[in-house]
C-alpha cells in the first residue's frame, strides 16, 4: 500500500503539495515513484520561472521512461531542490522529504482548496486501480 | 493488444509470484523488472549473476543433407565454417540487403542446424524462411519454438553456479560453443552465449522443466542473499545489452537497415557464394554506406531516448536508435545512425531532448567490456 501522509495535499497527477502560508512545496507521491521505478534524472525549472496551473514544469526520468511533472498550482518558483542533481534516487527512497522538487509562491492561495486531501487521494488511487 | 491475447512463457506464474512488473513485449507477457528494480538487477548481473527467462525466443530446426547449403543461402555469415558444437551470430537478409532478423545458428551435425531468432519476429522469420524453401533444398524446416524454454544465466559467477547442476565440463566449452547434457537431471542444450556482455550460458530445455530449472538456479544461486543471484527483467536485459553495444531488432536492426550500416560487416561474408541480398550488399560495400551506427555518451545532463534527433553543426543528421542511463558505467549512453564522417570517436554531437539540444560525444563501442 502506498504511503500517503495525512498532513499533505495531493493532485490527480500524483504530486504532493505542502502548503505553508502562500508557499507550496511540491514533489511526487510514493505511488508515482513506485510506478516510475528507479529515478535516474530529474529535470527542474529555474528559480523565477512562472507557471500557470497544470503546466509541465519538468520531468522525472527512470531507466525506462520519462514522465512530465505538472504544476498543481499557478505561481513563481522560489526554490529548487538542487540535491536531486546528485541524488535523484531520493525521489524513490524519500519522496516526501529529501525528494521534494520545487517551492512556489502561489499566485492565488485559493487554488489550494481544490487539491485533494490524503483521504481523497487514497480513494482516487483505489478507484483508478 | 488485450491481456488475454498475450503469449506466456512457462515461467509466467513464477514471474508474477516474484513481483515481476508485467508488460506486453512483442505480444508476450513478460516481466520488465522484479522487486529489486532494474538498477539492482543490472548491477548484480555485472558483479555476480543474473537469471533471465528468454523462453519467448524462437527456435527453428533445419535438418537434412541440404541444411548447411540452405542456411548459407538465407543468412549472411558463412555456415560452412561452423563445426559440430559451434554457433555463430548471423543475420537473415532480404533482397535489398535489409535485415529481416538477427539470429544464432547452431551446428549440431552436418545435417542438423538450429536457428534461434527473436521472439516478436519468430512467425515473420519462419514465414520468410518457408517462402524461400523448396524440396530442392533437400532439408526440412520446423518451427519448434513451443518445444523449448530458454533460461539465461549470466555474470561472473554464472559458470561456477551452473557447474553445480551439471556433469558437463563447462569450462571446456568455449564462447559461442555448446553441448548437449543434463542440468539438474533434465536434458538440455548448454550454450556459452548471451546478451549481457558477461560470461555465462543459455540453457534450452523442454518447457515442462522450466519451473524446476528456474527454481533450482535461484536456490543454488542463493537468491535473497545480498550477493546471491537475482532474476532480471527485460529492462535490465536491455541496459546490459546496450552497455555492451549489442544490437536489438526494431532499434539498430530492421528491414531497411543493412548489416554494413549496423556495423555487422564482420558477419557478412560476400566471398562465401550467393545468398539472399548479396548483390545489394556487394554494391553497398563498393559504394560505401551513407549512415552508420555509432555509440555516444551525453556530456550535458539529459537522457537520449529512442527516436530523438541528432544534430551536428545545427543540422539534423541522424536519429537515436537506443538510449538509456547505463547503470554500471553511470553515464547516459546511446546508439545512433549518423553519416559516416561523424562516427569518429571524439565527434561532438547534439541530441534534441524534447526541444533542448544537449551536448554528447561519439565514443568507441562497446561502452562496457568485461575484464577477462
Amino acid at each position: 500500500m502506498s504511503n500517503i501522509p495525512e498532513n499533505l495535499r495531493y493532485s490527480k497527477d500524483h504530486e504532493w503539495i505542502a502548503i505553508d502560508g502562500d508557499v507550496a512545496t511540491i514533489g511526487i507521491t510514493d505511488y508515482a515513484q513506485h510506478s516510475l521505478g528507479d529515478v535516474v534524472y530529474v529535470d527542474l525549472p529555474r528559480v523565477g520561472d512562472k507557471f500557470d496551473t497544470h503546466e509541465s514544469f519538468g520531468s522525472v526520468e527512470s531507466v525506462k521512461a520519462v514522465s512530465e511533472i505538472f504544476t498543481p498550482l499557478g505561481g513563481e518558483v522560489t526554490e529548487v531542490n538542487d540535491g536531486l542533481n546528485d541524488a535523484p534516487e531520493s525521489v524513490n527512497g524519500d519522496p516526501y522529504t529529501a525528494g521534494w522538487m520545487i517551492k512556489m509562491k502561489m499566485a492565488n492561495s485559493g487554488e489550494a482548496d481544490a487539491l485533494l486531501s490524503a483521504a481523497e487521494y487514497e480513494e482516487y488511487l483505489k478507484a483508478s486501480e | 493488444m488485450s491481456d488475454t491475447e498475450l503469449k506466456r512463457t512457462p515461467l509466467n506464474d513464477v514471474h508474477r509470484s516474484l513481483g515481476g512488473k508485467m508488460v506486453d513485449f512483442g505480444g508476450w507477457d513478460m516481466p520488465v523488472q522484479y522487486k529489486a528494480g532494474v538498477i539492482e538487477e543490472h548491477l548484480r548481473c555485472r558483479t555476480r549473476v543474473g537469471l533471465f527467462d528468454v523462453s519467448h525466443m524462437g527456435e527453428i530446426w533445419v535438418k537434412g543433407p541440404g541444411a548447411v547449403g540452405f542456411v548459407n543461402r538465407i543468412t549472411t555469415n558463412d555456415v560452412t565454417k561452423l563445426v559440430d558444437g559451434q554457433a555463430h551470430y548471423s543475420t537473415l537478409t532480404n533482397d535489398k540487403g535489409g535485415i529481416v532478423d538477427d539470429l544464432l545458428v547452431y551446428r549440431f551435425g552436418e545435417e542438423k542446424l538450429l536457428l534461434v531468432v527473436n521472439a516478436g519476429t519468430t512467425d515473420k522469420d519462419f514465414a520468410w524462411i518457408s517462402s524461400h524453401h523448396s524440396d530442392a533444398d533437400n532439408c526440412s524446416i520446423e518451427n519448434a519454438s513451443a518445444r523449448y524454454c530458454q533460461i539465461a544465466i549470466q555474470g561472473p559467477d554464472a559458470v561456477a553456479l551452473l557447474q553445480k547442476l551439471t556433469e558437463t565440463d563447462l569450462n571446456s566449452i568455449s564462447y559461442y560453443h555448446f553441448s548437449e547434457g543434463k542440468v539438474d537431471g533434465v536434458d538440455a542444450i548448454l550454450s556459452r552465449t548471451g546478451y549481457t556482455g558477461e560470461d555465462g550460458y543459455e540453457v534450452y530445455a523442454d518447457p515442462k522443466f522450466a519451473i524446476q530449472l528456474w527454481n533450482k538456479f535461484l536456490e543454488v544461486g542463493r537468491f535473497g542473499e545480498d550477493d546471491g543471484i537475482l532474476p532480471c527483467g527485460l529492462a535490465a536485459r536491455n541496459t546490459l545489452r546496450l552497455e555492451s553495444a549489442m544490437s536489438l531488432y526494431g532499434h539498430e536492426l530492421g528491414d531497411d537497415i543493412t548489416p554494413y550500416e549496423a556495423n555487422l560487416g564482420w558477419i557478412t561474408k560476400l566471398a562465401k557464394g550467393d545468398f539472399i541480398g548479396r548483390q545489394a550488399l556487394a554494391e553497398q560495400k563498393e559504394a560505401g554506406v551513407t549512415r552508420k551506427l555509432a555509440g555516444f555518451e551525453m556530456i550535458e545532463p539529459g537522457i537520449a531516448r529512442d527516436g530523438f534527433d541528432v544534430y551536428v553543426n545545427d543540422e539534423k543528421c541522424g536519429v537515436v536508435t537506443s538510449g538509456s542511463p547505463a547503470p554500471f558505467l553511470k553515464k547516459n549512453i546511446g546508439l545512433a545512425f549518423l553519416p559516416p564522417a561523424f562516427t569518429t570517436a571524439g565527434q561532438e554531437i547534439k541530441i534534441d531532448i524534447r526541444g533542448r539540444k544537449a551536448a554528447a560525444v561519439v565514443v568507441p563501442t562497446p561502452f562496457y567490456k568485461r575484464q577477462k
